[in-house]
């Protein structure tokens, strides 16, 4: 009985938390950076191997990685990807001479004829005692079509120098930079004009205790100084927070970043013990946002009640039926201060829903009334999988089944029941400036769904057109009721 | 002085090359409101949309009395109920009236309101009669992006508030323009018809913004497109503003407007 109760609770707490994390086997630790291969997507990790998923969602074991060691990372050059690894001295309580080498393979699917690592080669180390651990690789390729690559750990400071992106071996006369102080698991970015180095601190490698968390700094050249958000150089220990433990989830590392388009990123690390998942180190994935300048983790659109308002005019997604007035009525205005108060409710379904048509009924965008007419239900549907990061969605009127659908001409409509067609189930995710967009998975007689969205073609006229991050058109804010 | 008067100059002119100063020159209060301010008697076979678009020609009829003392009414079955009434013969028809044509109709209005006693309760039912009345077609361009039926009323006809107003007009084409939209803005609601089809509905109590409701994807065709439009309005100004927007929403304007 008690068994019971612990399964029970265990896939209710599984149910109820679905769109929080990635789904199947999702376990590994130091994820390299995600990359997408013939219509795959993969990341490595440490101790060799790592995860594939066909649709970004629903990770499993199977990418393979030869050469043991610590915290990969990969970078696509070209039509080859570059794989970077660690062969550790030790790590933590143990020896710091590290080497850190790369290998190129054409293809990362290793069913494929071309699968095939070159041999690796040793861009960097660090001696057994100097103030450097030579491991947890990063890449960054920059506008420029510089490659370099960061490296190091707590055990001293992190370093920085420059490969050949011809070839994947150091640059000629290329030394080692020091950038940071320890950190672990470095990587670069680069985004409009500055260079960023995000390191994680705190405790690695302890499960669900684990403290590490992902911190960001900044600086107009790659060899730094990378200052953060007050100004503390990361060689001084500073760096502004990116992301960190969430309530279930704990000791966000290894930070990688995907860029799926304009406006739309994602990073990628790991937490180092998930409550949902026993406690395990598993893949996380969240959208970036760019706010003033500096990165920070977006969120996974959750089970609940929400308003749909557009980014164009503030108007709220809703149903195209009759405005019915709500009981309080025009009360002119007087100012009988003596007349007792009443507590007045809001508008409910069922003083509505018998009025509006049984059938398939628009949609529009009208001023927010907190009308249930106007008032969703968002949920993940679990058995429909997702895409990089996130799960397919139903959009139903709140306390009904009545979902937002795509339909033919690329229009809008509602059905009466939720039958899970592809062209009822949504994309939602979160953009870079922390606005969402709403893209469906199908739309009949269209055979590239992914390029369209929820779109205010008008103020009050959604439809569905070309998603542009530059146009407000195509965002919507979506706030819990 | 002449320091400041110079230190002011370069202020200004600092202001106009901000970005997004959009360098449209300043519009003055204008307190007249004489019908050629707003719309002048057609006198050119066609007539090109206006620089973003906006469909400038129409042919109007005078105000149909409907009484409303407020606009929250105007649900989508009220104006669906009220336009879908046949006010005259050839409404949402290929043909247009001709300038100066008459309709003749019965219609409901309200009676001056003595106030002497105040504001009648709105707990009251009102007290609407009826009257027989001659309504006149009138051709004409509109000077604003806008056709302020309000001003169209105010200076031709005696009801002004509570009443319906048709309009239609003809979009000329060269060729076929798929994938356009009818972009509208109304006050207050208003339906609108294209080639005898529906194309877009305006409910509740509407304000005149450029692209407030717009129809689905359709195609002017090449030749004559016929283009009706019904607005309704309870107390308040009354005008509406329409233009075709392509997928982009930028305006079409390969197009030419009569009234025939």
């Amino acid at each position: 009985m008690k068994t019971k109760n612990i399964l029970l609770a265990g896939a209710f707490a599984l149910f109820s938390l679905s769109a929080a994390a990635q789904v199947g086997a999702p376990y590994i630790h130091d994820p390299s950076t995600i990359m997408e291969c013939d219509g795959k997507y993969y990341t490595f990790g440490t101790g060799g191997g790592g995860l594939i998923s066909e649709d970004g969602w629903v990770w499993n074991g199977g990418a393979v990685r030869p050469g043991g060691g610590a915290a990969p990372d990969a970078i696509k050059i070209g039509d080859r990807y570059l794989v970077g690894y660690s062969a550790t001295g030790g790590g933590l309580g143990g020896g710091h001479a590290g080497r850190i080498l790369t290998m190129w393979n054409k293809t990362l699917d290793p069913n494929s004829p071309d699968f095939a690592y070159t041999d690796p080669i040793e861009v960097a180390h660090s001696e057994v005692d100097e103030d450097c651990d030579a491991i947890d690789i990063g890449f960054l390729m920059d506008p420029n079509g510089r490659l370099f690559c960061t490296f190091g750990t707590y055990f001293g400071n992190i370093r920085m120098v420059e490969l050949d992106p011809a070839t994947g071996a150091r640059k000629e006369g290329a030394q080692d930079v020091d950038v940071a102080i320890d950190c672990e698991a470095s990587t670069m970015m680069y985004q409009d004009g500055w260079y960023y180095l995000l390191g994680t601190h705190g405790t690695c490698c302890d499960g669900v205790n684990s403290t590490y968390n992902i911190i960001v700094g900044r600086s107009r050249s790659p060899f730094g100084p990378f200052l953060d958000n007050v100004g503390r150089d990361m060689l001084q220990g500073g760096g502004k927070m990116v992301v960190a433990a969430e309530e279930r989830r704990f000791g966000a590392g290894h930070f990688g970043r995907f860029i799926v388009e304009p406006g739309v990123e994602k990073m990628s690390f790991h937490w180092e013990g998930d409550l949902d998942l026993s406690g395990r180190s598993t893949l996380a994935i969240r959208p970036i946002l760019w706010k003033n300048g500096w990165p920070e983790a977006g969120e996974i659109l959750q089970d609940g009640n929400y308003k749909i308002l557009s980014r164009r005019r503030g108007y709220a997604l809703e149903l195209t039926v009759d405005f019915v007035r709500a009981q309080g009525g025009m009360r002119g205005f007087g100012r009988q201060a003596n007349e007792p108060v009443v507590v007045l409710e809001n508008q409910k379904l069922e003083e509505v829903i018998g009025g509006w048509p049984a059938g398939n009924i628009p949609v529009r965008a009208n001023d927010y009334m907190a009308r249930p007419h106007q008032q969703w239900t968002i949920e993940a549907v679990p058995e429909a999988g997702g895409y990089l990061g996130g799960p397919w969605y139903k959009i139903v009127i709140q306390g009904t089944n009545r979902a937002l659908a795509a339909v033919e001409g690329h229009e809008l409509t509602t059905v009466p029941e939720f039958t899970g067609a592809d062209e009822q189930l949504w994309r939602i995710e979160q953009l870079i400036d922390g606005t969402w967009r709403i893209v469906p998975k199908a739309i009949p007689g269209c055979h590239h769904p992914e390029k369209f969205c929820l779109y205010s073609v008008a103020d009050s006229t959604p439809t569905l057109a070309r998603f542009d991050f530059n146009n407000d058109n195509a965002k919507w804010d979506i706030k819990a009721r | 002085m002449n320091k400041v008067l110079s230190t002011l100059s370069v202020a200004i002119g600092l202001v106009l090359l901000m970005p997004g100063f959009s360098g449209r020159a300043q519009v003055y209060a204008d307190r007249s409101t004489q019908l050629d301010k707003y719309l002048v008697p057609v006198t050119t076979p066609t007539a090109a949309p206006d620089a973003q678009g906006f469909l400038g020609r129409w042919l109007l009829l005078e105000p149909i009395s409907k009484p409303n003392r407020s606009n929250t009414v105007f649900v989508d079955s009220y104006i669906r109920e009220v336009f879908g009434q046949e006010y005259f013969k050839g409404q949402l028809g290929d043909v247009l009236p001709k300038d100066g044509a008459k309709v003749k109709m019965t219609v409901e209005y309200q009676p001056p309101v003595n106030l002497q006693g105040g504001r009648p309760s709105f707990n009251q039912p009102p007290q609407y009669e009826q009257k027989k009345v001659t309504l006149k077609w009138h051709a004409f361009d509109s000077k604003m992006p806008n056709v302020k039926l309000f001003r169209f009323a105010t200076n031709l006809t005696e009801d002004r508030y509570g009443v319906i107003f048709w309009a239609c007009t003809v979009v000329n084409c060269e060729e076929d323009i798929p994938n356009v939209r009818l972009a509208v803005g109304s006050n207050s609601a208003s339906m609108w018809w294209v080639n005898g089809e529906e194309a877009v509905i305006l409910s509740g109590d509407r304000r005149r913004v450029m692209d407030d409701c717009a129809s689905p994807r359709l195609t002017l065709k090449k030749g004559r497109n016929v283009i009706w439009g019904a607005v309704i309005n309870g107390p308040g100004m009354s005008d509406f503003c329409c233009r075709f927007i392509d997928e982009a929403g930028k305006p079409v304007k390969n197009i030419t407007l009569s009234v025939q």
